[in-house]
This record gives structure tokens, C-alpha cells and sequence, in this order.
């Protein structure tokens, strides 16, 4: 006898592949784009990853998605003031790139949809491995967001706001970068929503050419309706610095994946992350890093602050290839963890293949400093008020590090509007 | 206004008795110097004024101004007037020092039932203060106390001392970290808060600090109770012949 019995789907899995046979007359793309599609939704139709999934141990994605919404969002929804005055704002809105191209000088762009109807980015849709769910997920529906190119020279005065934007239903969405040689430029990623339940995948995929300098922020505050799975890929070029802010403060279900690999010598990435978690919620954030070339460099900084039932994850994982000598990494995760029901998991790994490196990374969890507290209070700060101001310091100090003060201002303005909401 | 009666105190975590039946009471107006060798709980003492959770009081009361304080906080004390400036003060990266000089002002003016004070009006208050103890107002740009020396770190806490214009002043051990110029700015910065409504503790090791903030009386700690009162004469005496004579007397 030779029954294996196939593992029963999941109604999220069910609706998933439902919703495809659903959707695929609507969704844009050539034939290369409708290949990898179909290669996609073979992937969910071998399950989403289980804890048994080395990468998704701490996020078991198939039980812990327990439903998926409908495609059509509940209502509409208006493109909001960016977080730095001045930018450059390219809405998505319930999954559709609903805008006007804007005209500035050094910068392209397009929308997502014509590049998937005329195929060009077909060779982008790969996924980086088997366990990529998200990948997958977004392959599979991803119907539009923009491709934003900045000419070879060209220093943005102006920030650029990515944002995507629903009002609960599905939206899948690509936001693709390239920042040419020598560019300077400033990508906020804004992720975010309200109303009813949603399921949002956002794949950024972005490319820094040689000897350009780019920040890029994703902030996350979806609502608690909402599941959020997005991914960040990035592969940095010589002489080229890329700064990746990222702050978790919202979302139901959320996993945020960082990809990223230096591909020229005296590359440099700068991880900078805040969770702030509440409610009953699960964020994961997990960084594949590859120093690929030697002579390159990384710091990451990750800071927590675990309230109520909310649990946490980072995983960061560190590869060090045979030829990256001179490799420089250093990675750390903090987590100030402020309830009984709490909790956070690190993982970090590093795998190194060169004998010339650095490499290292520290992990702690505390409370708050009990000190610092009585020196608060014996000023005649409430125990309230300095708890708060503690909890603030502790994730600010990694905003604080951003040496761009219109940056550091923008980032405290949402931090302090977390606070008030959940202090 | 402060009356410290058969106080009794210990340290929580391993019940080391610290303060055994210390009886002290220091006026409005009057400066009074709490010297004594190391290890008398001078410190602690500090710091049970201050209302720090680490040691519990067994006996005896702590009366400001007649009433208890030890039912209240930290917050309450400090509030209520109260000030401690630290021996070592605590260094709090990520909390900018100016936030943490309005919160702290205008905490206590909320609680004196006043209205915060508006941005200039604070701004001109610390940029005053800061001068007055020829302190940089770059420094105070930086996170609270990181990266200051020992030095700037105790003007840093005279400097809160004359934002908040507390009651009681307690200054533990203010001038260790001190070099001569700097012990005599902070001096007259304590001086210049010198006042008929006002009462200050000078925690020290040293007769030299006391030659610039000059005492009406001086207490001698030893093993956790105050063996010897006297003027500031008594501080003369102590510099000159250590404190094993006094000792010896009490014993």
C-alpha cells in the first residue's frame, strides 16, 4: 500500500488558490510574467511553510494565517500627507497605482502594470529560494506599484514616498527602485491601512549603483486587521551605501523579510530597525545578508519593545562567502520587554566561507533599567511619564543615529503617535 | 523642615542594616554638612531622603516640613521639593537633556498646580542657569549625562537644582570629580541658592568643598547614626585630626 495522505489545505490556502483561478483573467502580464505566476501558485499548492521550515520556525505562516479576505477592498482610500514634508508622494491605493505621473527631474516612473503586461520584469518575479512564501504570494497576484529609476548623478532634493494604501481586501504589489551611479536619494516605503480585514504582500526590490547613497525607510502601521507580508530586496554596488530604517508598529500578522546581498567592493549596509508591539499580534522580521565581494561592510541594529500579548521574532542571518575577505559585519538585537505575556525570539546566524573577517552579533532582552528610573522620578517625573520617556530612549537612540534631522524629527513625530496610542 | 527621628533603615535584597537610629533636624535657611568616614551611610542616606526603592525603613520617621514622607515616591518627594543631587549620576542614552529638563519642569509645575512653562520662557530659564555655571549649551544638546566628564556631570546637576528650585537640596559627594575651578563655580552655584526658605544637606568627605559653601552646622555619621554635632569648627577639627577622635568619644 502507498497511501500518503495528502496533508488537508488550510482554508487560507484554499482561498488562495480559489481567488487565483478567480483573478487570472484580470491580472496583467505577458506570457514570461504568466509563467512564473503559475509556478507560484504551484508553490502554495504544496502548503505555505510550517514551522518544520527552517526560516519560518518562529512563524508558523500556515497556522497562524488563519483566514484570507476577499479581493475587493471594503472602501475607498485617499493617499495621505508623507512623513517628510516635501516628498514626492507615488500612491498605490487598494492595490491600483492611482496617480498622475509626477515630472522631476532625474527621476522615471512607471507603473507596475505595463511593465507586467509588456513583460520587462518578468526576470525579477524568480523567487530566491524554496521557502519563499512571500515571494511566491506576491508572484502569484501581484497586479501592480510602481518601477521608479534615478538617473546616474542625480542627488534628489526631494524625498520619494512609496506608499501602499488599502481599505482591507487583498492588494499584491511590487515596488521597484534602481538609484543609478553615483545617485543620492531618499525612499520612504509607506505600508499601511484601515478598516476591514486584509492580506497585503509588498515585494520592494531595489538596486544601488556603484558609488550611490541611498536611504531607504519602510514604515509599517497597518492596522490590526491586517495581515502584512513583505519582502526587501536589494543588491548594493561598489562604493555604494545603502541604509535600510525599518519600523514595525502595526499589523495582526506581520513578516518582514530583508534581502540583501553587496555586490561591489567597499559596499556598505546599514540595517536600522524598531519593532514596537502590541496587542495580540505576531512581527517577524528576518534579514538574509549576503557579503558576497570582498572589502565590504554591515552594521545592523534592531530594537524591540514588547507590550501586552504581542509576540516578536528576528531572525538575521549573516553570509559570509569564501572570497568576501575583509568582510566587516556586526549585528545586534535589543529587546525591552515591558509585559509577562510578551515575548520576543532572536535567531542570529552567521555562516562564514572567508578566513579574514569580522563578524559578530549580541542579543539581550531587559526591562527597564531600574536606575534610570529612579533618576527620572527623583526629578519629579511620574513613574508613568518616565517609563514612557525610557521606552521612547530606548528606540529612539537608534533613530537618533540617522544624522539627518529632518529624518530623526519625521520618525520621532511616529513614534510619539505609537506612544500616545499605546503608552 | 526636616526633622529625621531614630531612623532605622535597611538594604532590601540582603537585609544589611545601614542606618541604625540616625536622628538629625535641619531648618529652613540653615546648610548643614553631613561628613563622616566611608562606609557611615552617608550616601544612603541620600538616598533614602530621595525615596529610592532598594532600601526600606524599619523605624523611626523622616518628616518634611511635619509631615511623613515615607509613604511617598520618588516623584512625590521631588515634587514636593525635594532634590538629590547624585554622587554618580546616571547616564540615560536616547533621552535628550533638554526633553528631559522641560518634562521635569514642567512635571512639577503641574503638580504645584502651575501651567507649563512656554518654549522661550524655558529656553531663556536654561540658557541663564547654563551660564551661570559656565556650562556649554551644546553639551545639553547631547543625550542626559552621556559622554559627560565627572565634572560636567555634577554642574549638570546643579543645574537641574537651579531649574527646579526645589526646598530641601541634598548633595551627595558633589565635589568628588571636581577639579579647583570647577568645585568654585558649582560652590557659588549652591551658594547663589542659598535663602531663608531653603534647606541644604552637604554630603562630603572634605572640608575643602566646605570652605566655599560654608556651614551652619556640621554632623559627623558613623555607623549609621549622627555621633557628633557641632558649627563649622567641628569641620576644622576633623580635617586636622581625622575622624578617630570623634569616634573614640562616642564609642
Amino acid at each position: 500500500m502507498n497511501m500518503h495522505a495528502q496533508p488537508q489545505r488550510t482554508l487560507a490556502e484554499t482561498a488562495l488558490i480559489d481567488a487565483f483561478g478567480e483573478r487570472l483573467s484580470l491580472l496583467p502580464g505577458d506570457g514570461a510574467v504568466m509563467v512564473k505566476r503559475d509556478d507560484a501558485i504551484e508553490a502554495i499548492k504544496h502548503g505555505l511553510p510550517t514551522r518544520r521550515v527552517e526560516s519560518w520556525h518562529y512563524t508558523d505562516l500556515r497556522r497562524l494565517l488563519t483566514s484570507v479576505p476577499a479581493f475587493e477592498a471594503g472602501a475607498v482610500v485617499k493617499a495621505l500627507a508623507p512623513v517628510l514634508e516635501g516628498s514626492v508622494v507615488l500612491p498605490v491605493l487598494n492595490g491600483v497605482s492611482n496617480t498622475k505621473l509626477p515630472d522631476v527631474e532625474g527621476v522615471t516612473v512607471q507603473r507596475l502594470s505595463e511593465k507586467l503586461t509588456d513583460g520587462s520584469v518578468a526576470p525579477g518575479l524568480e523567487r530566491y529560494g524554496d521557502d519563499d512564501a512571500i515571494g511566491a504570494l506576491n508572484t502569484a497576484f501581484v497586479a501592480d506599484g510602481f518601477f521608479v529609476d534615478i538617473a546616474d548623478g542625480a542627488e534628489l532634493e526631494k524625498p520619494v514616498e512609496l506608499q501602499n494604501l488599502q481599505a482591507g481586501g487583498q492588494s499584491h504589489v511590487r515596488l521597484l527602485a534602481r538609484v543609478g551611479a553615483g545617485a543620492k536619494a531618499v525612499i520612504v516605503e509607506r505600508q499601511t491601512g484601515e478598516g476591514d480585514e486584509a492580506l497585503v504582500s509588498s515585494v520592494s526590490q531595489l538596486v544601488v549603483g556603484d558609488g550611490a547613497e541611498v536611504t531607504w525607510l519602510i514604515v509599517q502601521e497597518q492596522p490590526e486587521t491586517a495581515t502584512h507580508l513583505a519582502q526587501f530586496k536589494a543588491h548594493i554596488g561598489k562604493d555604494a551605501k545603502l541604509t535600510l530604517f525599518v519600523m514595525n508598529a502595526g499589523g495582526k500578522l506581520v513578516r518582514q523579510e530583508v534581502v540583501v546581498r553587496t555586490t561591489g567592493e567597499g559596499a556598505d549596509f546599514k540595517l536600522r530597525g524598531i519593532n514596537l508591539l502590541a496587542g495580540d499580534t505576531h512581527t517577524d522580521t528576518t534579514m538574509v545578508l549576503d557579503h558576497a565581494v570582498p572589502h565590504t561592510t554591515s552594521t545592523e541594529v534592531i530594537r524591540n519593545v514588547v507590550t501586552g500579548k504581542a509576540r516578536g521574532v528576528f531572525q538575521g542571518r549573516i553570509n559570509v562567502h569564501q572570497y568576501a575577505q575583509k568582510t566587516n559585519a556586526k549585528m545586534a538585537c535589543n529587546t525591552l520587554l515591558l509585559s509577562d505575556d510578551g515575548e520576543f525570539s532572536t535567531k542570529p546566524e552567521l555562516e562564514i566561507f572567508a578566513d579574514d573577517v569580522v563578524c559578530g552579533h549580541g542579543a539581550t532582552v531587559t526591562e527597564i533599567d531600574h536606575n534610570h528610573l529612579f533618576y527620572l522620578m527623583a526629578r519629579g517625573i511620574d513613574e508613568k511619564s518616565a517609563r514612557g520617556l525610557l521606552v521612547k530612549a530606548f528606540v529612539a537612540e537608534v533613530i537618533e543615529e540617522l544624522d539627518d534631522e529632518a529624518l530623526v524629527e519625521a520618525l520621532e513625530e511616529r513614534l510619539d503617535g505609537w506612544f500616545s496610542t499605546h503608552g | 523642615m526636616l526633622e529625621i527621628k531614630n531612623l532605622h533603615a535597611r538594604i532590601v535584597d540582603d537585609g544589611t542594616e545601614i542606618i541604625r537610629g540616625l536622628n538629625l533636624t535641619v531648618k529652613a535657611g540653615e546648610v548643614a554638612a553631613i561628613m563622616g568616614p566611608n562606609g557611615s551611610g552617608k550616601s544612603t542616606l541620600s538616598y533614602i531622603l530621595a525615596g529610592r526603592e532598594d532600601y526600606e525603613v524599619t523605624e523611626g520617621d523622616i518628616l518634611y516640613n511635619g509631615q511623613s514622607i515615607l509613604e511617598m515616591d520618588p516623584a512625590e518627594r521631588a515634587t514636593a521639593g525635594i532634590f538629590l543631587a547624585f554622587q554618580y549620576p546616571m547616564e540615560i542614552p536616547g533621552v535628550a537633556t533638554m526633553e528631559f529638563l522641560k518634562v521635569a519642569m514642567n512635571e512639577q509645575r503641574k503638580a504645584r498646580g502651575e501651567e507649563p512653562l512656554k518654549v522661550p520662557e524655558f529656553l531663556k530659564r536654561v540658557k541663564e542657569a547654563a551660564a551661570s555655571l559656565s556650562m556649554d549649551m551644546n553639551m545639553l544638546k547631547r543625550p542626559l549625562n552621556v559622554g559627560f566628564s565627572g565634572g560636567e556631570k555634577k554642574r549638570a546637576e546643579i543645574l537641574q537644582m537651579k531649574l527646579l528650585e526645589p526646598r530641601l537640596c541634598v548633595l551627595d559627594e558633589t565635589d568628588s570629580g571636581l577639579d579647583i575651578d570647577a568645585l568654585k563655580i558649582v560652590s557659588d552655584g549652591v551658594n547663589a541658592l542659598r535663602s531663608p526658605e531653603r534647606a541644604i544637606v552637604v554630603i562630603t568627605h572634605y572640608q575643602r568643598l566646605l570652605e566655599h559653601i560654608v556651614p551652619n552646622s556640621v554632623h559627623v555619621l558613623y555607623r549609621g547614626q549622627v555621633i557628633k554635632s557641632g558649627d563649622k569648627s567641628l569641620a576644622l577639627d576633623l580635617e586636622a585630626n581625622g575622624y578617630a577622635g570623634v569616634i573614640g568619644e562616642a564609642a
